[in-house]
């Protein structure tokens, strides 16, 4: 059981005064920003990286790992009680839950949530602990070919499987794997696509894309669409507490969320959602009650609630031990890691197995600490949701540039972020996908660095990439998410497709 | 065959506006890599070649999006608010262009002024004293307290005195 070992180390490290400070302010941030409309956790990560330069690593790390949790636990709250998701991984909670509190039963349904999400936090974060190990031995045998085939894989499933267009979200990719080209080739110090502007030779900053592309696109998006009225938060009437028979409907449903959002998660399938929609379909189908599913049903509250908790754990494993993002958030944390010059995968884990233990375990302490902001606090967050629209967004795009601001004052940058913001704008409003332009401007470089050096052991003969095993099965795979999505769209089968569509966090 | 003749319809403008913006990236692209200097070494794959594969890539999708142009049923894109956004937009460029002469405070009040007018708050002379404000605030906490380097004016220059 070396995982219990290492665990009890990374929680003594945890324990460490400063570095629970660093997870509650976390956990607080993102649970605020899981409730609040139009920002999730991948922009709070990406906003939070330039101000966190200079600090703690661990407790950097910390934080937005904190915050990614939150975000989840957040976004339930949102969902429930104004319809309208505060982040992507809700949207099913809003099905069942909204009418669960126009029915009177809010409490209840945030109960279910909060508990949930807790219950699969934990389960996940230790199947994270004991799972972790196994992987990186796995990921030590690893060579440059198979990192470039887990990540044609990873860029498949992220733009072409799931969503409602294959061209879109190929689209998207290419135009992230585009900017990723912007700058000095790492390998021969070459400058591409620069056009003689100096600001250019560094690349395209991560943090800038991100967040022009999640703000401020989202930001212009809700500005245009401002038409549509007013949303009703809805009071929470009654108890709070669950009663018996809610805690027998629920605990099951609790337990299957999480078994169905853990490996979801740590498959390079991207985004919590995708675990949500399958759990929902789950517990339709073998609900007692089936005639309650629409009408406010707690099992479909229970069950999607916690696989996106469950999910956001197992998205960890594969950030953590490969150094392979599977969404959003986890790309934007990777670029985290890199701001410290820390640089996620299987070496980690024997260089600096404080940091990495210390943050599996800090998690632990953040869902508890989150358990305790959810349940108690709760109404102090609905409160968030009365701060009227122009005065939210306004301060939005203040702490938007602060960002970009703050690591770069010089017009380029803020013009970049404007010129990313407006294509972010448009690409909602065609309905191309967000996050395949972020997940192609973070693994291209990576990915074309692997396949250079794959070729250069090979002395240039490509058929090196289909050489081991396991690369060929990962390229195969690769080929099959993005056919077989096609043949069952032109079947006219696509629809659940688009349902399973990744969006942002 | 079934009677159905694709070109009767109009062809979808933002499908065709895709493929002709795609056109456009690739040929740079093709362009920026045909005028680096190869060096494969062992590898036999230069900067260059990356650049290409994407630039042909990118070439390819316009193709595409230019047959879907024609052949597939164009999805309505929801009716936008253009002034709306053009607000929004506008306080950024506001916030660009102030930002090293005025400082940080007043372009960022501007930017918060110009967005929440974008989003149906009209009153400006509410709204910039409000937003210079909250800047001003931000400022303190962000650059007296947390130590990020923003730009000054004169207004920071008052409250930090230096």
């Amino acid at each position: 059981m070396e995982a219990l070992s290492f665990l009890m180390q990374g929680l003594s490290v945890a324990m460490d005064p400063m570095l629970l400070l660093y997870a509650l302010i976390g956990v607080t941030l993102g649970t605020a920003v899981g409730v609040l409309p139009g920002i999730g956790p991948a922009l709070t990560v990406a906003l939070l990286l330039p101000v966190t330069y200079g600090h703690d690593p661990a407790g950097s790390l910390i934080m937005f790992a904190g915050i990614y949790y939150g975000g989840m636990y957040g976004g339930s709250t949102t969902s429930i009680l104004l319809n309208t998701p505060g982040e992507s991984a809700s949207i099913i909670t809003a099905l069942e839950g909204n009418k669960m509190a126009r029915a009177g039963r809010g409490g209840p349904a945030l109960a279910t949530a909060a508990i949930g999400s807790f219950i699969a936090g934990l389960i996940a974060t230790l199947a994270l602990a004991f799972l972790a190990p196994y992987v990186v031995k796995v990921a030590l045998a690893f060579g440059p070919r198979d990192y470039f085939a887990l990540m044609c894989l990873s860029f498949i499933t992220v733009s072409s499987a799931f969503g409602d267009s294959a061209r879109k979200g190929l689209i998207s990719l290419f135009i992230g794997l585009s900017l990723a080209l912007v700058g000095i080739d790492q390998l021969t110090g070459q400058a591409r696509l620069a056009f003689g502007v100096p600001q250019l030779l560094d690349g395209i900053e991560v943090t800038t894309l991100a967040v022009a592309m999640f703000a401020l696109g989202e930001a212009f998006f809700v500005a245009g669409n401002r038409a549509t009225g007013d949303d009703q938060v809805i009071a929470i009437k009654g108890s709070v507490w669950m009663t018996a028979q809610d805690w027998a409907r629920s605990w099951k449903a609790w337990l299957r969320g999480t078994v169905i959002g853990f490996p979801i998660g740590a498959l390079p399938a991207g985004g919590a959602e995708i675990g949500t929609f399958l759990s929902y379909a789950a517990e339709k189908r073998l609900s007692k009650h089936p005639e309650e599913f629409g009408n406010g049903a707690i099992e479909g509250v229970a069950g999607p609630e916690a696989a996106n908790n469950a999910s956001a754990a197992g998205t960890l494993v594969p950030l953590l031990t490969l150094g392979l993002p599977t969404s959003a958030t986890a790309a934007i944390m990777l670029a985290g890691f890199q701001q410290f010059g820390l640089q996620p995968g299987p070496l980690l884990f024997v260089t600096n197995p404080q940091l990495v233990w210390g943050l599996i375990a800090s998690l632990l302490i953040a869902n508890c600490m989150l358990l305790v902001l959810n349940l108690p606090l709760i109404g102090l967050w609905v409160r968030l949701l009365t701060i009227p629209k122009p005065w939210l967004y306004a301060g939005i795009m203040v702490f938007a540039t602060l960002g970009t601001i703050g690591a770069n004052p010089s017009p380029v940058e803020l013009a970049m972020l404007l010129i990313f913001g407006l294509m972010g704008y448009l690409m909602r409003v065609h309905g191309y996908p967000i996050a395949p332009v972020v997940v192609g401007l973070i693994l291209g470089p990576m990915a074309e660095q692997q396949l250079r050096r794959a070729l250069s052991i090979a002395q240039g003969d490509v058929l090196t990439l289909v050489g081991s095993p396991l690369s060929a099965t990962l390229l195969a795979f690769s080929v099959l998410a993005l056919v077989v999505p096609m043949v069952l769209r032109m079947r006219g089968k696509g629809q659940m497709l688009s349902q399973l569509a990744a969006e942002e966090d | 065959m079934s009677g159905y003749n694709p070109s009767q319809r109009r062809p979808d403008g933002a499908a065709l506006a895709m493929a002709g913006l795609l056109a456009v990236l690739g040929g740079v692209i093709l362009w920026d890599a045909a005028r680096l200097h190869q060096t494969g070494g062992y590898s036999g794959v230069g900067p260059g070649d990356v650049a290409r594969w994407i630039g042909y890539a990118l070439l390819a999708l316009a193709v595409w999006s230019g047959v879907a142009a024609f052949r597939e049923t164009p999805v309505r894109p929801p009716r936008q608010d253009a002034v709306s956004v053009l607000w929004v937009a506008g306080g950024l460029g506001a916030q660009i262009l102030l930002l090293n002469t005025a400082g940080f405070a007043i372009a960022t009040g501007l930017l918060f002024a110009f967005t929440a007018r974008g989003f149906g708050k009209r009153n400006l002379a509410l709204t910039i004293p409000v937003g210079i404000i909250f800047a001003l605030v931000v400022y303190l906490v962000f650059a007296g307290l947390l130590k990020l380097t923003l730009p000054a004016g004169p207004l920071e220059h008052l409250f930090l005195g230096k």
